[in-house]
């Protein structure tokens, strides 16, 4: 399973879905060239709103992190995205996040409920591990009913088994 | 909701005055009545065979004006032999000749049935019945079934119903008929509940819904603006146990179908999920996720102390009571995968029994007691059956992905849902325990999660 080509296809989505986000007015401005590739530092008048979900997603490695089949455990490529997630509520301490946890279609769906709480309970578990206070993630569990690869193959199914990081305030 | 149903087979003894009164005017049919004739039921491995039926329109003594489908007790009369006609049709069972294609029958002939002619269209049985507006503006409905060749009567009821629900009597005709031609309980009169699907496969929207057996009298109970998942009627139909997004979370809530309020099963802030209600109706078993890990619990229905009765770090969901409710079969992840176990109903001694190779999920014990249906996963997902022991599985479907099975209410046919290969599109389908007969059920947009009520009284 190429795990690592897989969550890096997410975070290149994620930057796209960043980039086009320019145009319309009401979506989050786009990162810029802010946290991502160069050091240059926040100094674009135009970047994301520091705290913001937008500046979240433009901080992280990913928001989302990918689970083999019928598993919950945290790998090490995990543990990279976690971290820089738990970067992220260091420096926002006010912020909270859900994680959302979803399992794939090839599943049943009372299973596939209790397995995506367990993946979501995973990933809080990592960030608390590293010393994020639980009281500032929750979770919720969509089982199978929110994929966001919609074929029936192995590489989609791949990509529906996750929990993904979202910021609520 | 209250329906007056009164039996008016022969020989009851405390019959109400306005049924008896019919009775009276309905002489005994002129065939001599069949002692116990036809017997045997229809076994799980035997070939039944395509059994003729003719069943032309119910006459009617006079026709007036009805508020029942039809607007005449005339053409209800065809309505109702209708019903039958396809309530025994899409069983798999009998091959019946419906109203559409048969010549009609005058009134007196009801209970004097010309064998004859019968013969002559090669029915090995006959369903006659009538239709008569009461004073009170309800309606009675009387059904006979005849064996042709022995020119005799093997049963008859009658029924009192309000206009709005003739269907019911319909069904309880065609209960009649299956019941002594298969020596099976019935299970027409009784109604599912399950979940409506629309919209694209990462954006579902998914409705709790009620119909009849027959797909009639289908009504959408929430909106959908919240993803509603897993119904379950309560034994008595006042309430369906299911779980919503409501507030965001999934929680089970507990609908009340009277007074459309809806109740919390739990306080807990806990995600709770996979709703079963015991046979009694006394006890919702559910599942909840604490920290992560899942484990399945019992609550009365009315609310109040929870106790919990798996403590595994696996995953321990779903659950089905026995039929007299001594004891759970649940799913379990604990050996590794899905697996089912057994256990008494206060959590003690739990085993497990499913020894098939592949993973065994959402098992979900017969009204009979004799069989439990669950989703065998292994390559395809398929309905499969298996004795409470683990013995005897058999395999009634082969799709892509079968799942869910629930039972009739008595025990002979398997409702579950399908999903489509890469669409998602999903829909009720029905199989019976010989597994031949399958068919999908017509449902106005897709649907999921069937969950079937017992017969209604």
């Amino acid at each position: 399973m190429n795990r690592s080509l897989l969550i890096a296809g997410i975070a290149a989505t994620t930057l796209a879905l960043g980039a086009c986000a320019s145009k319309p007015k009401e979506l989050p401005p786009e990162p810029g060239t802010t946290n991502t590739q160069t050091t240059q530092g926040p100094t674009q008048p135009t970047g994301p709103v520091p705290g913001s979900q937008a500046d979240f997603l433009a901080s992280v490695m990913s928001d989302t992190v990918l689970f083999d089949l019928d598993r919950y455990n945290i790998d090490a490529s995990d543990q990279g995205i976690l971290q820089s997630q738990a970067q992220w509520l260091g420096r926002y301490p006010n912020k909270a996040v859900t994680i959302e946890g979803h399992a794939d279609e090839r599943g049943t769906r009372d299973y596939n409920l209790a397995l995506g709480e367990r993946r979501a309970n995973a990933a809080k578990n990592y960030l608390v591990s590293l010393g994020i206070d639980p009281s500032r993630v929750t979770v919720v569990s969509y089982g199978k009913e929110r994929p966001i690869a919609l074929g029936s193959d192995e590489e989609s199914w791949a990509r529906n088994r996750r929990a993904v990081t979202v910021t609520v305030n | 909701m209250k329906l007056r149903f009164l039996v008016l087979a022969a020989g009851l003894v405390s019959i109400p005055a306005l049924v008896a009164a019919q009775q009276v005017a309905l002489p005994d049919s002129a065939a001599q009545p069949a002692d116990e004739g036809l017997t045997g039921s229809v076994s799980d491995e035997n070939e039944w065979q395509d059994l003729g039926i003719a069943i032309p329109a119910f006459p009617t003594n006079e026709s007036v004006a009805t508020a029942a489908e039809g607007g005449t007790t005339d053409a209800l009369g065809r309505n109702v032999a209708r019903v039958v006609f396809n309530d025994l049709k899409n069983n798999g069972l009998f091959k019946p000749l419906g109203p559409d294609q048969l010549p009609a029958v005058a009134f007196p002939q009801v209970s004097a049935p010309t064998f004859d002619i019968w013969r002559g269209r090669s029915a090995e049985m006959l369903v006659q019945g009538f239709v008569k507006a009461n004073p009170d503006g309800r309606l009675t409905v009387g059904c006979y079934l005849y064996d042709v060749a022995l020119g005799s009567e093997l049963a008859r009821q009658g029924y009192v119903v309000k206009p709005e629900e003739w269907r019911r009597a319909a069904h309880k005709c065609a209960d009649m008929v299956y019941s002594r031609l298969s020596g099976e309980s019935p299970f027409f009169d009784s109604k599912i509940a399950y979940i409506a699907e629309t919209g694209p496969k990462d954006r579902r929207r998914k409705q709790l819904a009620i119909m009849d057996s027959d797909g009639a009298n289908h009504r959408f109970i929430t909106n959908g603006q919240a993803t509603a998942l897993t119904p379950r009627y309560s034994p008595d139909y006042s309430k369906i146990v299911y779980l919503s997004y409501l507030n965001g979370a999934p929680r089970i809530y507990v609908y009340n179908v009277g007074t459309g309020q809806q109740t919390l099963v739990t306080s807990s802030t806990n995600p709770t999920f996979a709703p079963r209600w015991s046979p009694d109706g006394k006890w919702i078993l559910y599942s909840m996720a604490v920290a992560g890990n899942t484990d399945i619990y019992r609550v009365p229905a009315t609310g109040g102390t929870s106790t919990r009765l798996t403590d595994s770090p696996g995953i321990d969901v779903g659950g089905s009571y026995s039929p007299d409710g001594s004891k759970i079969v649940f799913e379990s992840d604990r050996s590794g995968g899905q697996q089912l176990y057994v256990m008494n109903a206060d959590g003690s001694n739990q085993k497990r029994i499913s020894f098939f190779g592949g993973r065994a999920a959402t098992p979900e014990w017969s009204p009979r007691g004799d069989q439990i249906a669950f989703t065998h996963m292994a390559g395809n997902f398929k309905i499969a059956v298996t004795d409470p022991y683990g013995k005897g599985m058999r395999t009634l479907t082969d799709s892509w992905q079968d799942e869910a099975p629930t039972w009739s209410p008595n025990g002979r046919i398997i409702q579950f849902f399908r999903t489509e290969r890469g669409s998602g599109k999903t829909g009720i389908w029905q199989v019976d325990l010989t597994g031949r007969n399958e068919r999908k059920l017509n449902t106005p947009v897709d649907g999921s999660d069937p969950a079937w009520g017992p017969v209604l009284p």
